[in-house]
């Protein structure tokens, strides 16, 4: 079960490559969130959540809700990784009666909850958090938002809540990856300090490269019995591992040309070929 | 037996209820409160998560009681749908109570999404429903309710009519996993049913048998609805009462038979007359091709006049004087 960095490296750069090759297929998607929030599936499913196929029926498993559910083309290339259905499902993403819909919904084996609007992830794991704490169950729930989802007022209705029931099972994560559709989160509604709000929230924040596969990791599972909810404050760029899409906001729901996919994949190639030589380099 | 005070009832129609022999029961949302300890007591995994609400829920001894299967959120009433939608997909059986008017406009989103969508089967309990607060004010009023959720797939929608409709409702809810709305008043209700009477979600009850009038009405409507039609006995016109509690899903072959079978139909209920049970009675009978005499006798679209339950009430008709004045216009207008 145990991959390490490296191995999970390669596993992203794949990941990427299968969620541009359904974007493409599709013609729709959200591209540039899905790269952002890419390093931080693959750690999760790879390395932290306790949920399988099989287990996923189980009321101890580990819970993920995707609260920035318009991300769901990186989620769903997880979850086919993870053997939750079959990839070649993924043919049908946002066709004419598919199950594959662009955003999440609990019709897709592994998905937890219909996410979609914004704001609304952040409850409902507040309210799993809740029932695992008075069932004396030891599973985590674990959110993950946008950095622009969190104008939403609701998220900070559920951040009290959740402090005030001292959910130490509840980790939120942000993809704070400063865009949104419109430009920099901090031009069109800033939200900094964020690590400020939350630690006011009564939250236990951590701040981490969210590429970073060991800060990921670290950060991702909390010490036991703090009392408090923990959020990890991962710092991504939206975009990432495709040269011409980083940290640039028109690629929020941008499909690549032909051309322009080609160039991702050879960014992306090029990414895996530099692996191969430092894995050559270590051993 | 007596009406209650500020009464909804004018001294004839209290006089009428008594010739009836009805007797005078509790406020559904009493009944509603003291139901849900007693499912509770039973069954540890039932929840009450309430916004501030536990006083206006009439839920201070359910907490009292049972102070682990309350889950308190604050004023916060998106936060507090989220929240049961998430201890509902993790096996709870939630009562989220949250006054009407708040939980089915501010939270619609969530009703939407995390609930109904979702399917998350949270049982959401609108409070002091409809016009209820009185002169509280439109701020205060859910005359939306029936409307809005009515147009969100997965969600069924109730209004219970008296005592025992409202236990045997919340009852059923406790034994289904369906998601649903169900609404209650705060005002004294009379007892409207015998006690072997069968109440069971999406079949209306018929109280009285006729054919001239029928009066499909929901909720704390239907006992106006059926002080008309007895007021109306007593000239020879005979009255058909529905209790429609259910606004979805509707019992469209009662419907289809008051259209088919009744001079014509009256629908009651204390929402807008946009969008609610009228419209949606319109709906089947227009859709089954059955054409009859029709009104729908609800709060007209406009800024609701001031005062309490029973004052606005009076003011749009609902009453059994109202009711039985637009029912005799309406049956000299029908062949
Ligand atoms: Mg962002």
């Amino acid at each position: 079960m145990s991959l390490t960095d490296h191995e999970l490296a390669i596993r992203s750069i794949q990941y990427r490559r299968d969620m541009l090759r359904w974007i493409v297929h599709a013609g729709a998607g959200h591209t540039g969130g899905g790269l952002s929030c890419m390093d931080i599936l693959n750690v999760l499913y790879n390395r932290i959540l306790r949920v399988s196929p099989e287990t996923f029926t189980s009321p101890d498993r580990d819970r993920y809700i995707q609260s920035k559910g318009h991300c769901v083309e990186a989620l769903y290339v997880v979850l086919a990784d993870r053997g939750f259905f079959s990839s070649e499902k993924l043919q049908t993403m946002c066709g004419y009666d598919s199950a594959f819909v662009g955003h999440p919904t609990r019709a897709v084996p592994g998905i937890e909850h219909n996410t979609g609007a914004l704001g609304h992830g952040l409850s409902v794991g507040v309210g799993a958090a809740i029932a695992g704490k008075k069932d004396q169950r030891d599973f985590r729930v674990y959110v993950l938002m946008g950095d622009g989802e969190l104008a939403e007022g609701s998220n900070w209705e559920a951040a009290m809540s959740a402090s005030h029931y001292k959910l130490d099972n509840l980790i939120a994560i942000v993809d704070h990856n400063t865009l949104q559709i419109t430009g920099r989160t901090r031009d069109v509604c800033s939200n900094e300090p964020l690590d400020e709000k939350f630690k006011a929230f009564g939250w236990d924040v951590h701040t981490v490269n969210g590429h970073d596969f060991g800060q990921l990791t670290a950060a991702l599972i909390p010490s036991t019995h703090t009392g408090k909810p923990r959020v990890v404050i991962a710092n991504t760029i939206k975009g990432q591992g495709v040269s011409f899409m980083q940290d640039v906001a028109k690629w929020h729901h941008g499909v690549p040309s032909e051309a322009e996919y080609a160039i991702a994949l050879r960014d992306l190639a090029d990414a895996e070929a530099q692996l191969g030589q430092s894995k050559g380099a270590v051993q | 037996m007596s009406a209650p005070a500020g009464s909804m009832y004018s001294p004839e129609a209290a006089a009428m209820a008594s010739k009836l022999g009805l007797k005078m029961g509790r406020a559904n949302l009493e009944v509603f409160a003291a139901t849900l300890l007693e499912i509770a007591r039973a069954d540890r995994n039932v929840l009450a998560v309430t916004s501030d609400s536990r006083g206006s829920g009439k839920l201070g001894p359910f907490a009292q009681a049972l102070p682990d299967q309350i889950v308190e959120l604050g004023i916060a009433e998106q936060n507090l749908v989220g929240v049961a939608a998430g201890l509902a997909s993790a096996g709870k059986l939630v009562y989220a109570v949250s006054p009407a008017c708040f939980l089915t406009a501010r939270a619609l989103e969530q009703v939407k999404n995390d609930v109904a969508y979702s399917d998350h089967p949270v049982q959401l309990i609108g409070i002091s429903a409809g016009v209820s607060y009185g002169a509280l004010g439109s701020t205060h009023h859910s005359l939306h309710d029936y409307a809005a959720l009515r147009a969100i797939n997965n969600l069924e929608v109730v209004a219970p009519a008296d005592n025992m409709e409202a236990r045997a409702i919340i009852r059923e809810c406790a034994t289904r996993r369906v998601p649903t709305y169900i609404r209650f008043g705060k005002a004294p209700l009379y007892d409207l049913h015998a006690a072997d009477t069968s109440v069971e979600i999406g079949k209306s009850i018929s109280l009285t048998t006729g054919t001239d009038i029928c009066f499909i009405a929901s909720g704390e409507t239907v006992t106006h609805a059926l002080l008309a039609g007895a007021a109306m006995a007593e000239n020879g016109i005979t009255a058909r009462v529905l209790s429609m509690h259910t606004i979805k899903p509707l019992d469209i072959p009662a419907i289809l038979a008051a259209g088919r079978e009744c001079r014509a139909v009256i629908t009651v209920e204390e929402h807008s007359v946009h969008g609610g049970l009228g419209e949606a009675c319109a709906a089947a009978l227009m859709q089954a091709g059955i054409s009859v005499p029709f009104q729908i006798a609800a709060i007209p679209d406009e800024h609701t006049v001031t005062g309490s339950q029973a004052d606005i009430f009076r003011h749009y008709g609902i009453s059994m004087e109202g009711l039985a004045a637009r029912a005799n216009s309406l049956l000299k207008r029908a062949t």
